[in-house]
């Protein structure tokens, strides 16, 4: 029975050629993450990945707050959808997993009703010009770190190991509501084993805590977060999750979803601030990754040139406790070494 | 059938969104906007079900449709195969296009989204950008987020992608030919329509209030309007 569930949530996954589908959230606040992402897949792995300068939001932000109709947001993906036909692709990956939540839904309804597909085209056509043939598969960008992280661990230069003790590093997951609930057998895992991010920690020599919240929203939702007077609501979800893993004393938190990746960062900032109460050991924070980012560490790229100087909650004891070298006077570099100034606070 | 119900089965977020509900709390037991707001989606999915004109027009404008936060945590655990937060979309959607938003302070909300994300939209062609999160309206995002607002070139260009500039990487700027595409699809799918109508419905509460002025010869919600929907919480929203 077992065995039978697990099945359903496998997906198959191609192994090359992808037209990559930036997120207005990742590139916001780890523009690091999708460098690096780019760098693994091209020259780590020889994998041939597209970065098309023509393509836009696909407005899944707007659509969520309630202000982007669904036919709107239909032809916006329609044209993502052309440019990638345009290329000469037919796969195509999304740094987002609220954009790719809304591809697969998005695909999933033209199969259902084949007029919205139509009306899509038309629409798409007469606006631009454009047409467009329908990916043949659609996938997040951990599904790819997922589908080669066997090859990724054997190139590693780093293992997610304490090399002091040889114990495993504790790592607490957040896979994200719109790539494990929407459609949860087109993400790997699903919300029932929510494997993607796993499969990577163990692999690379780490364990996943199966904390009690790991399931939980991070609380976004989008207005509820957007809209100042909403605050509360998302914190108080991010809190629930902190408090729920905290007791396991994890070394990391890595997530899926830009969004959740942000926010555990920033509200642990926020909580220390209104409350005074920190998650980590010795008044620090718990530092929480990218999956580029911890992939990134454990091929060996440097913690400032995978945008870890960006995060709120510093990354040093991290680095630390696996004795990776990086040059503190390196962090606030900007471009041929420039130094740009220093944040205000920084710690945590 | 009520004429809201005949409405709100036009939308195919609706009828995918309710089959039968079984009433059994599921939806509201993972619900996170449950666990903090006075929210019950077992609650609307009853009321939207039983159809009635008078129930479904308290919820177009009321505050519950607003708290959900469309994380769609219901929508693997209803054992009935139902969305709540489909139906909220629905229930959103028409609660703009009849109007009713404005009767209440979450609804008033939407026009402060408008105004930043549907503007980002159509100005950058991104939902947010670096230049649009000021650190004065978020003070939760910390002092590296203000360090990197303050010097976002510098900040992004340490990745070899071209913050700004023209040609692909993080943060580009969008080529107006794209932004051009964006806009004319607003406009043919009724993306532009829809926003007019925010302002419009904003700008007679706005002005019910004395805080709409004239712009383009049309009364338009003020900047203080906007502040006050952006910032207002009268309490009594959360548990
Ligand atoms: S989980 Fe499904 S059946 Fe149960 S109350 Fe919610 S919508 Fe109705
Ligand atoms: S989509 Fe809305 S109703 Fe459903 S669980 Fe999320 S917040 Fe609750």
């Amino acid at each position: 029975m077992k065995r039978y569930t697990w099945d359903r949530y496998q997906k198959t996954i191609p192994d090359d050629r992808f037209y990559y589908a930036r997120s207005c959230i990742r590139q916001n606040f780890f523009p690091g993450s999708e460098a690096v992402f780019l760098r693994i897949l091209r020259d780590d792995l020889g994998v041939d990945v597209f970065d098309d300068a023509k393509h836009t939001s696909c407005t899944g932000i707007g659509y969520h707050s309630d202000i982007v109709p669904l036919e709107t947001i239909m032809t916006v993906v329609a044209r993502q959808f052309a440019l990638m036909t345009e290329a000469g692709y037919e796969n195509m990956v999304s740094s987002c997993i609220t954009s790719f939540g809304l591809y697969t839904e998005i695909l999933t309804m033209w199969e259902h009703h084949p007029e919205l597909e139509e009306q899509a085209r038309a629409n798409l056509k007469a606006a631009t010009g454009r047409d467009f043939v329908k990916p043949k598969c659609v996938v997040h960008s951990s599904d790819l770190i997922f589908h080669f992280r066997e090859r990724i661990a054997e190139k590693a230069k780093v293992r997610l190991v304490d090399p002091v003790s040889g114990r495993p590093l504790k790592v607490v997951d957040h896979i994200g509501c719109h790539y494990a609930k929407i459609f949860p057998t087109a993400g790997i895992g699903g919300s029932e084993f929510p494997y993607v991010l796993a499969g990577m920690v163990e692999s690379w020599g780490g364990e996943t805590v199966d904390y009690p919240e790991r399931r939980h929203c991070c609380g976004f939702g989008f207005r509820n977060y957007l809209v100042q007077a909403n605050r509360g609501v998302p914190l108080s979800n991010s809190r629930q999750k902190l408090e729920s893993m905290a007791p396991y004393k994890p070394d990391f938190i890595v997530a899926n979803c830009p969004g959740c990746t942000m926010f555990l960062d920033k509200w642990q900032y926020a909580i220390s601030e209104i409350e005074g109460v920190t998650y980590g050991p010795d008044g620090r924070g718990i530092p929480v990754l990218s999956y580029e980012e911890m992939a990134g560490l454990v091929l060996g790229y440097g913690p400032w040139d995978l945008g870890m100087q960006m995060h709120q909650v510093s990354v040093e004891p991290l680095l630390n406790k696996l004795e990776i070298e990086y040059d503190e006077s390196h962090k606030f570099l900007g471009n041929n070494g420039k130094y740009i100034s220093h944040p205000a606070h920084c710690g945590l | 059938m009520g004429k809201y119900l005949d409405l709100l089965k036009e939308d195919i977020r609706f009828t995918e969104g309710l089959t039968a509900c079984m009433n059994c709390g599921m939806c509201t037991a993972v619900c996170p906007s449950a666990g903090f707001y006075d929210y019950d989606p077992r609650q609307i999915m009853d009321t939207v079900q039983n159809g009635s004109d008078s129930a479904i027009e308290e919820l177009l404008s009321g505050e519950r449709i607003w708290y959900c936060g469309e994380c769609m945590s219901c929508r693997p655990r209803c054992p009935r195969g139902n969305t709540p937060g489909y139906v909220i979309q629905a229930l959103r959607t028409l609660s703009q296009k009849t109007g009713l938003f404005v009767k209440s302070e979450k609804g008033r909300q939407q026009l402060a989204l408008k105004r930043t994300i549907g503007q980002n939209i159509l100005d950058l062609g991104y939902c947010i950008h670096p230049t649009r999160i000021d650190p004065e309206l978020h003070p939760e995002q910390g002092p590296v987020w203000r360090w990197i607002y303050d010097n976002a070139k510098d900040v992004f260009d340490r990745f070899g992608m071209g913050y700004d500039t023209d040609g692909s990487g993080a943060m580009r700027r969008i080529d107006e030919g794209s932004l051009d595409e964006i806009r004319r699809i607003f406009d043919l799918t009724g993306g532009t329509a829809f926003f007019e109508r925010i302002e419009e419905c904003s700008a007679e509460e706005a002005a019910r209030r004395g805080m709409a002025e004239e712009a383009d010869g049309r009364p338009r919600a003020t900047d203080e309007y906007m502040n006050e929907v952006f910032t207002a919480d009268s309490g009594g929203h959360t548990l």
